[in-house]
């Protein structure tokens, strides 16, 4: 069977990439969680970063990355099982950035977490950079998923989580979309989907910080209800303060136990967070900050 | 260095003088009326806008169904999600009951740059020229742009006019008049002719201008209308210059070369080389690196008229 045939041989790096989980206390995949304290400050540190990125790249998304910078951190410094040595480790829980825009941030924290070298980062956007504009998954390591069309990563994450249940794994897959994003039809096509089958190892988290491009989502697009949506779509469904770590770590525990339907977190945020002048500052969507900005921004984010 | 402009910037610009003339002009945007530039109409007529969010599919059948109730409809989105995002709603809902809605996306081809290639738009022509019913237009510049525009609302029927993010050089002058379905020389030559469209006239001329010094005489053609193509044309240069180039910023199957080569193979065999997108996926950089990746430059054209001349029979 050429799907068993796959396995094996994916099997294979695993194996020893396995042993060396075992043997390293330190690894990502069994490392003690760090306390709400110590995350706080690598979400800040992931801000600096999404500053330093744009800044030197003249382009790119600041403020949907800065927004969801404590659910990144939640999950990366402390929930996802992972190992950053081993990219493809098929146990893995899987991490699916939707809202590919954000892409800065996830490269911040794949690197802050070991799987290249921090001084990539600074090559966003640059020629042949494996750091590109929106993520690509034939290109970085640890990115799950090529995005920058929005709406597609919900059914992509049903699908990893539908093949957990065919090669009975116990992965589990989180997957961040943009609350401009819910717009798109194939989100709510997806939304049905998981809970008829009830995919019980999806957490669908929305960055929830009211902004699209054209403006306040009430005014483009009005998504309210947005948490009564995903109940009515049969998802349990939690809401959160999306910079709030306790609360998004608790959300996260609370998923875990739920079975026979996927879960929702609508994670409550200000766009641009952490930078006073890119706060709920729409040009700071899809515009990097000039050297003087980036300059202010980091002094913030001391 | 000639002047440069956006043409979504005339774009929005004729849209805004087209809704003072005409009520029924009706203006649809998917969460990017900033960059499409729909904004300037959105400004000045709010009840005549509908921002419809990141929907593209929705965007089209609202689009579609306005229209079949007497509106003249011009939706706007960035081409590479205008294009392949709804083909199907496009298909059935505006190609086939030949809807009078007209796509008008900005942020053609790869000198989008940076984004990388979620929005890369290097299928959309070869897509929309797939419908029946639709009428492709690639402006060159600016000028041709709004010409274009108001073209399309003054025809009834389907339109997609394909508009690019940069700023191009202004090569056609006040006076050029801007035609559905009608090539324009815009230089003679008879060793060989460059038929090109969108940002990659400039290129052509000024490849043109450059060839003299090797003794070559060029043809430039702006072949701005895709569909329905102006065959004469076409057929006149291969007759009269033996040999023909054409350069494009999209993929190189299904778009201008495709089309033109069916004609010439069709009436009058030369000589033929395509200078377009090649069959990859381009990554992250800088609009003018990628455009050099693909030879898509000044220096790509004059290489490529050389290659071609000396395939002269
Ligand atoms: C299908 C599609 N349509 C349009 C866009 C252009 N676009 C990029 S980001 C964005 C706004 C996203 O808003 P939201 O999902 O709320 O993200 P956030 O506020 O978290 O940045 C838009 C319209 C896109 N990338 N994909
Ligand atoms: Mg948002």
């Amino acid at each position: 069977m050429p799907s068993k045939k796959r396995r094996t041989i994916r099997a294979n790096p695993s194996a020893s990439a396995a042993k060396a989980r075992a043997e390293a206390t330190s690894s990502q995949a069994i490392a003690k969680p760090l306390t709400v304290e110590a995350l706080k400050e690598r979400a800040k540190k992931l801000r600096r970063h999404i500053i330093a990125m744009t800044a030197r790249a003249g382009s790119g998304h600041p403020g949907g990355s800065l927004s969801s910078a404590e659910i990144i951190t939640a999950l990366y410094f402390n929930f996802l099982r992972h190992d950053p040595r081993d990219p493809r480790w098929p146990d893995r829980d899987r991490f699916v950035l939707s809202k590919g825009h954000a892409a800065p941030l996830l490269y911040a924290a794949l690197a802050e977490t070991g799987y290249f070298p921090v001084e990539e980062l600074l090559t966003l956007r640059k020629l042949d950079s494996r750091m590109q504009g929106h993520t690509d998954m034939t290109t970085t390591p640890g990115v799950e998923m090529s995005a920058g069309s929005l709406g597609q990563g919900l059914s992509f994450s049903i699908g990893i989580a539908l093949a957990a249940r065919l090669d009975r794994r116990d992965y589990r897959v989180y997957v961040l979309l943009g609350d401009g994003e819910c717009d798109e039809g194939q989100v709510w096509e997806a939304a049905m989907a998981a809970s008829h089958y009830k995919v019980d190892n999806l957490v669908a988290i929305v960055d929830r910080n009211q902004q699209q491009i054209d403006g306040w989502t009430y005014d483009v697009m009005d998504t309210e209800p947005l948490a009564e949506k995903w109940r009515s779509f049969g998802w349990h469904t939690i809401e959160v303060d999306g910079h709030e770590l306790a609360q998004i770590l608790a959300a996260l525990d609370e998923a875990k136990q739920v079975k026979g339907r996927p879960t929702a977190i609508i994670a409550h945020t200000t766009k641009g967070k952490g930078v006073s002048f890119m706060e709920n500052n729409p040009e700071f969507h899809g515009r990097a900050p000039t050297p003087e900005e980036a300059e202010r921004a980091l002094k913030e984010l001391e | 260095m000639a002047l440069e402009r956006y043409t979504r910037e005339a774009y929005g610009n004729a849209l805004l003088q087209l809704g003072r003339e005409n009520e029924d002009i009706v203006v649809l945007d998917a969460d990017l009326s900033r960059s499409t530039m729909t904004r300037i109409f959105a400004m000045e007529f709010p009840h005549r806008f509908f921002d419809c969010g990141i929907a593209e599919q929705n965007m089209m059948g609202i689009a579609a169904g306005l229209a079949a109730s007497g509106k003249t409809v011009f939706a706007s989105t960035f081409a590479v999600f205008a294009s392949s995002r709804c083909y199907d709603q496009v298909r059935m809902s505006i190609a086939q009951p030949r809807q009078n809605v007209k796509i008008v996306p900005s942020h053609g081809g790869i000198t989008v740059g940076e984004d990388g290639f979620s929005h890369h738009s290097i299928e959309d022509l070869a897509l929309m020229c797939s419908f029946p019913n639709f009428t492709v237009i690639v402006p060159a510049d600016a000028v041709e742009a709004a010409q274009a525009v108001r073209a399309a609302a003054n025809t009834y029927g389907p339109f997609y006019i394909r508009l690019c993010r940069p700023k191009t050089p202004l090569i056609l002058g006040e006076d050029y008049r801007f035609i559905i379905g009608k090539a324009a020389t815009l230089r003679e030559g008879k060793d060989v002719t460059i038929i090109a469209c969108g940002l990659m006239v400039a290129r052509a001329l000024q490849a043109a201008h450059n060839l003299i010094r090797d003794g070559i005489d060029c043809r430039v053609v702006n072949m701005s209308t895709l569909k329905p193509l102006d065959e004469d044309v076409i057929v006149k240069a291969a007759k009269e210059t033996g040999a023909i180039l054409t350069a494009e910023e999209h993929l190189q199957h299904g778009g201008l070369g495709s089309r033109v080569s069916q004609v010439v193979a069709r009436y009058h065999p030369v000589p033929m080389s395509f200078l377009a997108i090649r069959d990859f996926y381009s990554p992250s950089g800088k609009p003018e690196e990628l455009m050099e990746r693909h030879g898509l430059t000044v220096e790509g054209i004059e290489q490529a008229v050389r290659s071609l001349i000396s395939r002269k029979p």
